[in-house]
């Protein structure tokens, strides 16, 4: 994601992450700079997220959660509290009057917490990733899914199929048992109201309509929930750095 | 028929093992290698160290302060500990203990005593623990059990251990004050190993102790001196067990000070200094070169506040430690933290060692044992534990606390959930989980870890 030095959203690109970090995020920056017409090296780069350490060609490296509550605070204007759910984690960020971080959760030890769950499961059920949120939503009933573990759901899905049952309510089963882990999460933390979501997830509907049915509030979703992270980033960049003298972070 | 009730003192398996004589091999062996050999060389190293350390020290400080030179001290006693421990059987009675049972009894009878947690926590911070750990799963303990446990019986299974070799125990003394684990665990050794195993059960203390709780663990502490008199072959000495309850409580005493200096700002020490030189106090308390060590550490400490030397260049950031410490990434946590300016100047863990002092009584070591081993951390309520964490808040003046949620320490990680929130909630401190196990690396993520010490560095700053 690149800002001007207004902090506006100039230009994006998204792409899976590859093993080889280092030269996939340095063609970026190069094909980034290429369409946009500027200097890798005459501007701030911020690198967030996993393998942030890895982007050679980073002023600096700040964590996915500051960047996130960066973000939304930036898009939505207020504070809240945050879910990210992605592939690899999930979190609830409060974020606090002045856009910073006031307490964070995480789940980053099991993918049953995680968008890897659905995109895994859906795999398994030979669903679009795409599809399977209205799917869900359009289900007239739920099948339980119990395991709590994305390799015995997965186990548990091919028993339910091989019972006929129908792939609807298997999908709106998943989302539920990713829905109630996620939830649990925000009560620990206590939710700050509004809800916000970001990340992966959050194009999900079933998951934004279900996580809000589970929490009684309504969720409010930045445009492009899966760029939070580096928009983020690209505006604590412009804030830590002389090209973006004349802006200033939100508060 | 019914089978007799247990006896009330929780003693099991009474009879002493009959091979417990002297042996003139093994006091052969214990002179040459122990006295005449092993100790002379410890020395020679001690000294050794103590130059190294002493000219890190006049080098320019970097992030972190170089460690104390008397570490080089506590490294010796230790291992002169182990080495003595390793000679000891056909010697001496050998005990194996939990780390808060009333060792001060078996102390004052001439036992050698090895503590399999701390032994388990050397291996750990060695990075051995994970291969010792794997030869108890192999023989079936299940991974959930704590790491300590693991590595104890993968030692007494295989052989593995960075101390050359552990002696086999003729009296096994079980406190279960820390956890439940610990109970299974010593009737596990007392089956396998044959030995007699004495077990203090401590009621659990949601509120200050009753006299009635004092009293049942005096009197099992009672009951408990005739059996160890039996296995060391002597009787007990009340002006002894005086002697060694005042270095206990001397040893106490400076261990609470030395950590109290961490209220210092910037602090002199670190919760890794404390972790690093809480050997002596858990396995020496008792023994008059510990108080005489700490009464050093405490000088050199002291030196440092007068010479204005930080623990960590630039401290911003005065955090407390919950939980055990994870022993295999001491050093990678202490650099990671002090990058971003913070420094551990507290840990409710290392605390535990010394809050106590105050409780004991030197004149009455029966009732101040009764008490004192009532009253660790791990067997007050949850509610009680954060009280303590609010007061240490306070009294370091701290801005943010991690806890570290333990794999294996269940007693020690439950409630964090709450304890967390009330810290974040009434304090407006910044407070972060971190998983991690104390000593089974397999429970570990750096790239993990990392992330969340970094966003909490940044909710700090
Ligand atoms: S469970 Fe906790 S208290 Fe018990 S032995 Fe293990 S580390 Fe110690």
């Amino acid at each position: 994601m690149a800002v001007d030095s207004t902090g506006a959203i100039v230009g994006s690109r998204l792409e899976t992450a590859l093993p080889r970090i280092e030269d996939q995020t340095s063609d970026l920056l190069d094909a980034m700079a290429a369409s946009l017409h500027f200097e890798v090296a005459s501007i701030p780069v911020v690198a967030t997220g996993y393998g942030r350490k890895l982007v050679r060609r980073a002023s600096r490296q700040v964590t996915e959660i500051t960047c996130h509550a960066r973000g939304v605070f930036e898009l939505l204007k207020h504070e809240g509290t945050l879910v990210d759910v992605g592939g690899q984690d999930s979190k609830v960020i409060v974020i606090g009057p002045q856009g910073r971080v006031i307490d964070f959760t995480m789940n980053d030890k099991c993918a049953a917490g995680t968008g890897r769950f659905l995109e895994h499961t859906a795999a398994r059920l030979g669903v679009n990733l795409e599809e399977i949120g209205p799917r869900a939503l359009g289900a007239p009933r739920e099948e339980a899914i119990t395991s709590t573990c994305t390799v015995f759901a997965e186990s548990e899905i091919i028993s339910l199929l091989a019972h006929n049952v129908e792939i609807g309510p298997i999908l709106k089963g998943l989302h539920r048992s990713l829905v109630s882990r996620v939830s649990a999460m925000v009560r620990a933390v206590g939710i700050r109201p509004p809800l916000m979501l970001s990340g992966g997830v959050a194009r999900n509907d079933a998951f934004r309509v279900m996580l809000g049915d589970t929490l009684e509030q309504p969720v409010q979703l930045p445009d492009e929930p899966q760029l939070m992270g580096a928009f983020g980033a690209a505006l604590l960049g412009l804030s830590f750095s002389a090209v973006g003298a004349g802006f200033s972070l939100r508060e | 028929m019914n089978p007799p009730p247990p006896p009330p003192s929780q003693i099991s398996n009474i009879e002493p093992r009959k091979s417990g004589g002297l042996s003139l091999i093994s006091v052969a062996s214990y002179v040459f290698n122990y006295q005449l050999v092993g100790k002379p060389f410890l020395a020679y190293q001690r000294h050794q160290d103590e130059r190294k350390l002493k000219a890190l020290k006049q080098k320019p400080q970097q992030l972190l302060a170089p460690p104390l030179v008397r570490t080089a001290r506590m490294k010796e006693m230790m291992s002169r500990h182990y080495l003595q421990a390793r000679y000891a059987n056909g010697v001496r009675k050998v005990a194996w203990v939990t780390s808060g049972a009333p060792v001060e009894i078996l102390q004052a009878l001439g036992f050698v005593l090895i503590y399999p947690e701390n032994h388990a926590a050397l291996c750990g911070a060695r990075k051995k623990a994970e291969e010792i750990c794997t030869e108890a799963e192999n023989a079936g303990y299940s991974r959930d059990l704590c790491s300590y446990a693991r590595t104890d019986l993968g030692t007494l299974l295989s052989g593995k251990t960075i101390v050359g070799r552990l002696p086999r125990p003729d009296l096994l003394l079980c406190c279960n004050n820390i956890c439940q684990t610990v109970h299974l665990w010593y009737r596990v050794l007392a089956s396998r190993m044959k030995v007699p195993l004495v077990l203090i059960d401590t009621p659990f203390l949601y509120e200050p102790a009753q006299p009635h709780q004092i009293e049942f663990v005096k009197r099992q502490i009672e009951e408990m001196i005739p059996v160890a008199e039996r296995v060391a072959g002597k009787s007990l000495s009340m002006a002894r067990l005086k002697e060694v309850a005042r270095y206990s409580k001397d040893a106490a005493e400076l261990w609470l000070e030395i950590l109290n200096r961490g209220r210092q700002k910037p602090s002199p020490i670190t919760a890794f200094d404390g972790f690093t030189n809480m050997g002596p106090i858990v396995d020496l308390r008792g023994e008059a070169e510990t108080v005489e060590f700490y009464r050093s550490l405490l000088e050199e400490i002291d030196e440092r506040i007068a010479a204005g030397i930080p623990a960590v260049k630039g401290e911003k950031y005065r955090v407390l430690w919950d939980n055990l410490p994870i022993w295999y990434r001491m050093g990678w946590l202490s650099k990671t933290l002090g990058k971003q300016g913070i420094n551990l100047v507290a840990s409710d863990y290392t605390y535990a060692w010394g809050e106590l002092a105050p409780m004991m009584d030197v004149e009455k070591p029966l009732d101040t044992a009764a008490r004192v081993y009532l009253h660790p951390i791990l067997n007050r309520s949850t509610g009680d534990k954060l009280r303590s964490m609010k007061r240490m808040v306070k009294d370091f003046d701290l801005h943010g606390v991690i806890l570290h949620s333990d794999r294996s320490c269940k007693p020690y990680s439950l409630g964090q959930i709450d304890q967390r929130d009330r810290l974040t909630k009434d304090l407006g401190l910044a407070a972060v989980l971190l998983e991690a196990d104390h000593n089974d690396p397999r429970a570990f993520s750096e790239e993990q870890a990392l992330g969340r010490i970094e966003a909490f560095a940044e909710m700090l700053h």
